[in-house]
């Protein structure tokens, strides 16, 4: 069981940084850059839960993957309008 | 060119002191002083079964409060940058194309049940993981839901606003009654501590994750309301 967890949490450590190599080299689109910051977090809120807190998981999971990945496309889109004017 | 080696340098320099401390990590063969208190004396002290919102709620409940009020000034800056370009009139925007029939059932479908799982991981705060701050982004997820299904949907600010401030407004108020009735500011015991593990106990902390959750969920709600509605003008 235990060897099963820590396989699992070097395979997310290594998906973490790939996503967040991903997110600041990701130069041809915004949007690739925001998506793997979210995916950066949902992996961490993973990595929680395998550490045992699933509070600061789910804390995680709802507001640095889900709010957050939204609250930046919305502020994307209206730095984009702002460019036009 | 030196730009790059200076980074590199620095990178050196993390990856030694990490490592360092990585050497030199021995695991604690036991729990120190003050986790072993809140191990051993949550229970009977607090009544709640999850030892960490007893330490949210009662043990560390100021702290709680700051982290609400500087949740609430975030959620204020952003209404008060974005109001001066809100706009007023919807008339003069052009129809959005349809969000399709996949999103919308699922929206109409989903949005309640969110909005019941937010309120399910509030209520049970003091007996599983999860808790006001869960539940309120939750809820929140359910408004952002909506929001992309139709853009132009608009809530009411003013409610909002209200269940935010009058949730706040509660919340001291029950810090207050604490230092009145019970040993200090946010005690839980102005309530009486129930059977451990049951719905209703723990003393007040139910009662103050719901005024959290419901707060929380209001300002993430504002905070995504107000740039959905400045963009699209």
């Amino acid at each position: 069981m235990n060897s099963i967890l820590l396989i699992m949490s070097v395979v997310l450590a290594v998906a973490m940084i790939a996503g967040a190599l991903m997110a600041v080299y990701a130069k041809r689109s915004m949007a690739i850059a925001i998506l793997a910051a979210g995916a950066v977090s949902l992996f961490a809120s993973v990595m929680f839960l395998i550490l045992g807190a699933p509070d600061v998981a789910m804390t995680e999971a709802a507001i640095g993957s889900g709010l957050t990945t939204f609250l930046f496309f919305f502020v994307l889109r209206r730095v984009r309008g702002g460019e036009h004017d | 060119m030196i730009k790059k080696v200076i980074t590199l340098a620095l990178l050196a320099g993390f990856a030694a002191i990490f490592t360092n401390l990585l050497l030199g990590y021995v695991p604690d063969e036991s729990l120190n002083l003050t986790a072993r208190y809140y191990a051993e004396n949550t229970a009977s002290e607090t009544g709640a079964a999850n030892i960490v919102t007893a330490i949210i709620v009662t043990y560390r409940g100021l702290d709680t409060l700051g982290e609400v009020t500087v949740l609430f000034l975030a959620a204020a800056i952003v209404g008060l940058v974005l109001a001066q370009t809100r706009v007023g009139d919807q008339s003069g925007v052009e129809k959005m194309p349809p969000a399709g029939e996949l999103l919308e059932v699922g929206t109409r479908l989903l949005a309640p049940l969110i909005v019941l799982f937010g309120a399910y991981v509030f209520i049970n705060g003091h007996l599983t993981p999860g808790g006001g701050f869960q539940g309120g982004a939750i809820i929140a997820s359910a408004v952002l839901l909506l929001l992309l299904t139709n853009p132009l949907r608009r809530f009411s600010h003013r409610l909002i606003a209200r269940l935010e401030s009058t949730m706040g407004l509660f919340y001291v108020a029950i810090g207050i009654l604490g230092m009145a009735m019970a040993g200090g500011f946010l005690d839980n015991h102005i309530l009486p501590l129930g059977e451990f593990g049951a719905l209703l106990s723990a003393g007040a902390i139910p009662l103050i994750y719901v005024l959290i959750g419901l707060k929380v969920g209001a300002e993430f709600s504002s905070m995504m309301v107000s740039l959905s509605e400045t963009e699209d003008q």
